[in-house]
């Protein structure tokens, strides 16, 4: 449909009164704010001393998680692979050697290169196997080294769990305490306390009653 | 021997106001990511990655302080780029001229002490000293700098440099007419072009003879039409990064480039320096440097001050690039031609008034703010944008 002189509208600009008319005090106004952020606080962050703080569903490189026999948890089952959508999750299942389970992973390779770090691997997982960690500064000399395999993913579940970053969010379907602090802070009720379920779906108050 | 001083004088302000040139860099970069609340290059120190100068300076980084010298080298070292279409011989003169006019304007202009009456002994801080038409060679010389921009622009072949140099002549021709009318209304309160006797006009009266207190409009136009002459940021449409790329610069790379920079940084030097020499009084300042003042090290102290008045209003400058937003071409014409020349020709007009029947100069003062105020109540009154038509519709 073509425009008609009805569809214009013209916007009149606001008339400038006599203070603005002298333009000198609104420039000096101005400068004021310049110099007011002049001796602000600063927001950069000072990256390799100063660590950012990452929420921890933040999508970094991947791992392989461990059950409480210090085995790898993974079936085997494909599910992530075929969820995939940048093809970069390459398994080879073998005959489980325990007796919990069919089959294993013998070879288990992602290509951190490939990947689009979307997380969906992740929510396939029918046995919370597979976890994307906030570790983001990976970094490597040749595209090789950026293929991760069985090993590497484990040893990356063993550092990031030594380390505190990324305890294990799930333990067999349950919440881990990692899962209270995927809810920040500002959105829990008024007692502020973590852990209570605030934010759980079976929880069927609205958002006012909640205090968010 | 009058030569080797002079040369000798010439070989150190060279040094200082290019070593200044490359630190106002740093400075310009500091001051624009303090205000957008950022910390700025704060990482190169003075070992530059090599590892004997890294255990040297105990790899610390001396706040960002050795960024100059790393982009000079880069500079430097950098490919020199000469596009296959530009015009080669007038490609390698526009920088040049940038750099060689801005530094020649230098010459005349004060950088410490200078002699008084009271003192007329007094060595004078400044390359070419006495040249009773001071202030107009600066501006005569100054604004050839407008052929680098010029010349760079159509050298350079391509659509957008010319746009910026086009953009440019026609800025720089508008804002000599009010720089200049300005700086008329000084020459006449002291009696002379010469730089060195409106300093000594200024220093001799106290603190209350500073040209500021009677030609405070003066002060302000100037400092807007020097901005324009710099093309400093609310009038450097000449280069305009959003809308021409560069500008007159596109097509210039690696010390090329640098030297359109050593230029327009001497320049905000040179137009500091004669702001704080013609309206604020020179090196003079109440108690600490005055012209009687002989105490020992009185020389350096003067050149601290006037450095010190010149560092304000380079400051000054610098923050004022954050806090306007760009003028569109049209607004930088009428501020010009309606706004600019005219209150400079009213303001002459008083001031001949006043020198005529031998008034006081605090007349002045009250004349710039009548003119000020009175512009901005006619401003109220007249249209400000032209009437807009509405095409008919077309059925």
């Amino acid at each position: 449909m073509p425009m008609t002189e009805k569809d214009v509208r013209w916007v009149k600009e606001p008339r400038m009164g006599f203070w603005e008319k002298l333009y000198v005090p609104a420039v000096v106004q101005g400068l004021g704010t310049t110099l007011s952020h002049l001796f602000g606080p600063r927001v950069t962050q000072q990256f390799p001393e100063e660590r950012p703080r990452l929420p921890p569903n933040y999508r970094g490189v991947h791992r392989l998680n461990r059950d409480e026999q210090n085995r790898v948890k993974c079936v085997a089952c494909y599910l992530c692979s075929t969820a995939c959508p940048a093809h970069c999750i390459d398994i080879v299942a073998a005959p489980s050697p325990w007796p919990d389970r069919e089959k294993y992973p013998e070879s288990f390779v992602i290509d951190e290169l490939r990947c689009i770090y979307c997380g969906m691997c992740e929510e396939a997982c029918p046995v919370d196997a597979i976890e994307l960690t906030t570790l983001f500064d990976l970094t490597g000399l040749t595209r090789r080294e950026m293929l991760f395999d069985k090993e590497k993913l484990l040893s990356v579940f063993d550092e990031t769990v030594k380390a505190g970053t990324d305890p294990v969010r799930t333990h067999r379907g349950r919440l881990g305490p990692a899962s209270d602090t995927l809810v920040p802070p500002a959105r829990l009720g008024p007692s502020g306390a973590v852990g209570t379920n605030a934010s759980h779906p079976s929880d069927n108050r609205t958002l006012k009653e909640r205090g968010v | 021997m009058a030569i080797l001083i002079t040369f000798i004088v010439i070989v150190c302000v060279m040094a200082a106001i290019l070593g200044i040139d490359a630190y106002l860099i740093l400075l310009e970069r500091k001051t624009a990511a303090w205000v957008q609340d950022r910390h700025g290059p704060n990482r190169v120190g003075f070992d530059f990655g090599i590892p004997f100068l890294k255990r040297l300076t105990g790899g610390f980084h001396f706040w960002g302080l050795g960024q100059p010298l790393a982009d000079g080298l880069k500079f430097f070292l950098k490919e020199q780029v000469v596009p296959d279409h530009v015009d080669k011989v007038l490609y390698f003169v526009a920088p040049s001229i940038a750099v060689i006019t801005t530094l020649l304007a230098f010459a005349v202009v004060p950088f410490g002490s200078t002699p008084t009456p009271a003192n007329p002994d007094a060595f004078p801080f400044v390359i070419a000293p006495n040249v009773d038409i001071g202030i107009v060679f600066v501006f005569a010389v100054g604004s050839l700098a407008v052929y680098a921009v010029i010349l760079g622009g159509w050298a350079s072949n391509n659509k957008y440099s010319l746009l910026g140099a086009l953009r440019s002549s026609a800025q720089i021709v508008s804002y000599e007419i009010p720089l200049g009318l300005s700086v008329l209304v000084v020459a006449m309160l002291s009696g002379s072009l010469n730089l060195e006797r409106i300093i000594a006009h200024q220093a001799m009266g106290g603190l209350f003879a500073w040209n500021i207190w009677f030609q405070p409009l003066a002060w302000l136009i100037f400092l807007a039409a020097a901005m324009a002459e710099s093309n400093r940021l609310p009038f450097d449409l000449p280069e305009c990064e959003q809308e021409l790329i560069g500008g007159f610069h596109t097509e210039y790379s690696a010390m090329k480039f640098a030297m359109f920079f050593l230029g327009e940084y001497t320049h905000v030097i040179t137009v500091s320096f004669l702001t704080a020499i013609l309206f604020f009084g020179g090196w003079h300042f109440p108690f600490i440097a005055e012209p009687t003042s002989s105490y020992p090290g009185a020389a350096v102290v003067k050149l601290l001050v006037l450095f010190g008045k010149a560092v304000f209003f380079i400051f000054l400058i610098m923050i004022l690039r954050w806090t306007l937003p760009r003028f569109r071409f049209d607004q930088l014409m009428s501020l010009a031609w309606k706004v600019l020349i005219p209150l400079c020709l009213l303001n002459l007009v008083c001031a001949m008034f006043v020198k005529h029947w031998s008034l006081s100069p605090w007349w002045l003062l009250a004349t710039s703010i009548a003119l000020f105020v009175g512009a901005g109540t006619l401003g109220t009154l007249l249209p400000s944008t032209p009437r807009k038509r509405v095409r008919p519709a077309v059925s």
